[in-house]
């Protein structure tokens, strides 16, 4: 008993304090990419034909990037001799309708807003959510379970993963939506009671990522379900998907913390 | 007197040779010589098909961990039915079920011979359970063994499950709170992978590799990249191989790690499920500082590595590294001292090391029931040919077996990796990948958290991929799980699942 005492006093207080304080993300994280169409010579579409999952176009239209296909892979900067994207280390990404992914030169991400006030009054201060994984790498997955360790520690914003659907708000879904995952994640959905949200989390959940079209998935959550909050990346950085649903839940606006 | 059968083609992990070369005999021929190379000691890293025209060819790679070489077998399939493998080699079963399911064959007599994960065949017209081509076959509806007498009951759990985790369906048949039987029944989360990759190398086909299985990026993507290697010639710059294998060797800090750390949470000792929660992430940050992504996206691409590590990266890495293994320390040494903890991993969910031997287990779990296998120590390649790894082996093959083998293995990691860092080689990070050599055949070995992860790959007349074979570790290891909860408890069962941690997605592909 002692030693487990002696190792909690060197374990230490690591509890990040978010979201008023400073984040600590990877200085090389791949995050918000800036576009400069400016830079784009006429009709080209290098960045076009290098992009895995069809995210970039370009050429005839101005340059757009769907960053609810993107993998941050930087296969496109690689491709680019003009240097017209790169990835800044902005980890706030979260947003509320699936064509506010579509990111431009010169545009800013409209980042989530928080749920009307009926709902906010029903999962303000107390959302729980089912997973779903529906073909997902996994990689998503542990970056979602990560929230409940003590560096984000989730349950202090009210948000807990449930075991059961009926015990839950809503789900949080992961993975291209496997057509073996069809019936399971129809299930699921309806045993959950309403009103309810769902949450699409990562690049394969949102449009089906590296499966995109193959024939054995339905290419996102979407497909199935109407998604409330969409989460990009491939994973989203865990503090990326906690500023999505404490913006969900109307606890950050404007890029700052709301008081308590 | 037995006509010998002939042993194959001799080759070694990381060498490419022309597929001409890779002899063909008869089914029975086959048969006997890939018994016979089982008896001998070598193990099946993989079994599987490809079209050869109207019929299939049939390849098997074994490997010979004492002599570091992989032998290649292979035999044409021209009937619907060949005679099965597996009541002379159990460590096919799986494989056999694929081949079936893939292409439409049945390895006739074949004692559990269901779909693996429930999609169409590949072959148009040809189903080895004679489904109309018509209807999709129903994830986990197929006949579930059952155990029948008084007071017998069946828990039916998954696919989706209580925790933040990958779905499956787990079929036990119990006498009150004992387990006679578990099936586990797969399939959820197949997207396509293999189904997906001949005709490649596509700009998406390192992205998939990487998503096999999200939490072996490292152990996937560097296999791939060893095949297309391989194939084209290239040498990889002695600075990229060492950060791949420092990159390797952190997967399996962060996964090992979380692993003791749910172990922990699942006999109830909160302390180290807390701590090691925190740690896994740490490790995770060490890849995100080498390359951004806490999986390592990007870090291994064909040729070498995306990213580099100047002196003052490396310094703040071998900093962040001390104080993590330190941490490491105090968290998992509370679990050997503390006996409530010891008395629910000693004895629970025991794998016998024969048992082990027939299944043809890989990684920790292997290790854990006393077998001397390790990728990186058996089939060394990239870095793991200069600088070598100690091999962590446990006798008891129970819970406790798979959590020690895997703290063994944090600490020789930790070693490695800062033993790579403040001795970096010199030179470029990525070399240029040719074309791939047409007509020629390859398999990759990488010894992945889970265990020995084989990729072999074919090329057409043309240098683009005819076959890809992906086998994750927890294509052998399922199995094991299902064996080590006969006459457990079912309340075992999450400790006893945690103590594998197989991958659902590296299964279903």
């Amino acid at each position: 008993m002692i030693k487990a005492l002696l190792a909690r006093f060197h374990q230490g207080h690591r509890t990040a304090p978010f979201p008023e304080g400073p984040v600590n993300v990877p200085d090389r994280l791949r995050g918000a990419p800036a576009l400069d169409p400016a830079k784009c010579p006429d009709g080209c579409r290098e960045c076009v034909d290098a992009c895995p999952t069809g995210a970039i176009s370009a050429g005839a239209s101005p340059l757009q990037l769907d960053l609810g296909r993107c993998l941050f892979c930087t296969d496109c900067t690689q491709a680019c001799p003009q240097g017209a994207i790169t990835y800044t280390p902005e980890y706030r990404l979260a947003v509320r309708r699936r064509e506010d992914l579509r990111v431009e030169g010169g545009r800013a991400l409209q980042l989530a807003k928080a749920l009307d006030e009926k709902a906010l009054k029903l999962f303000g201060r107390s959302l729980k959510l089912r997973q779903v994984s529906a073909g997902g790498c996994n990689a998503c997955e542990a970056d979602v379970n990560v929230l409940n360790t003590l560096v984000f520690d989730l349950g202090r914003f009210g948000i807990q993963f449930v075991a059961s659907p009926r015990h839950a708000d809503g789900l949080l879904i992961t993975g291209p939506a496997s057509k073996n995952m069809e019936l399971a994640l129809r299930k699921t959905y309806d045993a959950v009671p309403a009103p309810k949200i769902v949450i699409a989390v990562g690049a394969c959940a949102i449009s089906g990522g590296p499966y995109i079209d193959h024939p054995e998935v339905l290419n996102g959550a979407g497909a199935l379900l109407p998604v409330d909050l969409f989460i990009p990346g491939c994973p989203p950085h865990p503090f990326t998907i906690l500023d999505g649903l404490l913006r969900l839940l109307g606890r950050i606006e404007e890029g700052r913390p709301k008081g308590p | 007197m037995k006509k010998a059968a002939s042993p194959g083609f001799l080759g070694a992990n990381g060498v490419a040779a022309p597929t001409r070369d890779i002899p063909s005999s008869s089914i029975g021929e086959f048969a006997i010589a890939l018994v016979d190379h089982v008896s001998s000691g070598r193990r099946v890293s993989a079994l599987f098909a490809e079209p050869d025209g109207p019929s299939l060819q049939m390849t098997a790679v074994l490997s010979d961990d004492a002599f570091n070489l992989v032998y290649l077998l292979r035999t044409r399939l021209d009937d619907p039915v060949f005679p099965s493998l597996t009541p002379k080699c159990p460590q096919v079963h799986l494989f056999e079920r694929e081949i079936a399911e893939q292409y439409g064959v049945r390895p006739e007599g074949h004692p559990w011979f269901k779909p693996v994960r429930f999609h169409r065949s590949w072959r148009p017209g040809r189903d080895a359970w004679g489904r109309p081509d018509a209807s999709d076959p129903v994830v986990g509806v197929t006949d579930f063994y059952r155990v029948e007498g008084d007071e017998i009951h069946e828990v039916a759990v998954g696919p989706v499950h209580a925790g933040v985790i990958e779905p499956g369906h787990f079929r036990f048949q119990c006498h009150g709170e004992e387990v006679f039987h578990l099936e586990i029944s797969l399939g959820y989360q197949h997207r396509g992978v293999e189904r997906a990759l001949p005709g490649g190398p596509t700009k998406r086909s390192i992205h998939m590799l990487e998503t096999v299985a999200g939490d072996t990026t490292i152990g996937h993507a560097t296999a791939y990249c060893e095949n297309l290697e391989s194939l084209a010639g290239c040498r990889v710059p002695p600075r990229a191989q060492a950060l791949r294998a420092v990159a390797l060797e952190l997967e399996r800090l962060a996964n090992h790690t979380g692993d003791l750390g749910a172990l922990a949470n699942d006999v109830g000792y909160l302390p180290t499920a807390s701590f090691c929660g925190r740690l896994r992430g740490d490790f995770l940050n060490l890849t995100a500082l080498l390359c951004g992504s806490r999986f390592g996206r990007g870090l291994v691409r064909p040729g070498g590595v995306g990213f580099d590590v100047d002196a003052g990266r490396s310094a703040e890495f071998l900093k962040r590294l001390d104080e993590a293994e330190r941490d490491v320390r105090n968290a998992v040494e509370l679990l050997w001292e503390t006996s409530s903890v010891m008395a629910r991993f000693e004895g629970t969910g025991p794998v016998p090391k024969s048992v082990a031997e027939d299944l043809g287990l890989v990684g920790p779990a292997a290790r854990a029931a006393g077998l001397n296998r390790d990728v990186r120590h058996d089939h060394p390649s990239g870095f793991f040919r200069y600088s070598h790894v100690p091999v962590a082996t446990w006798h008891t093959g129970d819970v406790f077996a798979r959590a020690y083998v895997r703290w063994m293995e944090i600490q020789s990691s930790i070693a490695f990796v800062r033993e790579q860092l403040q001795a970096l080689p010199g030179g470029g990070l990525r070399a240029e990948v040719g074309p791939l050599a047409p007509n020629r055949a390859a398999v990759a070995l990488v010894e992945g958290w889970r265990g020995e992860v084989c990729h072999f790959v074919s090329t057409d007349p043309a240098g683009r991929f005819a076959r890809y074979k992906i086998v994750d570790p927890s294509f052998h290891n399922w199995t094991a799980l299902a064996y080590s909860l006969r006459n457990q408890q079912i309340s075992d069962f999450p400790l006893c699942n945690k103590s594998f941690n197989l991958s659902y997605c590296g299964h279903d592909l």
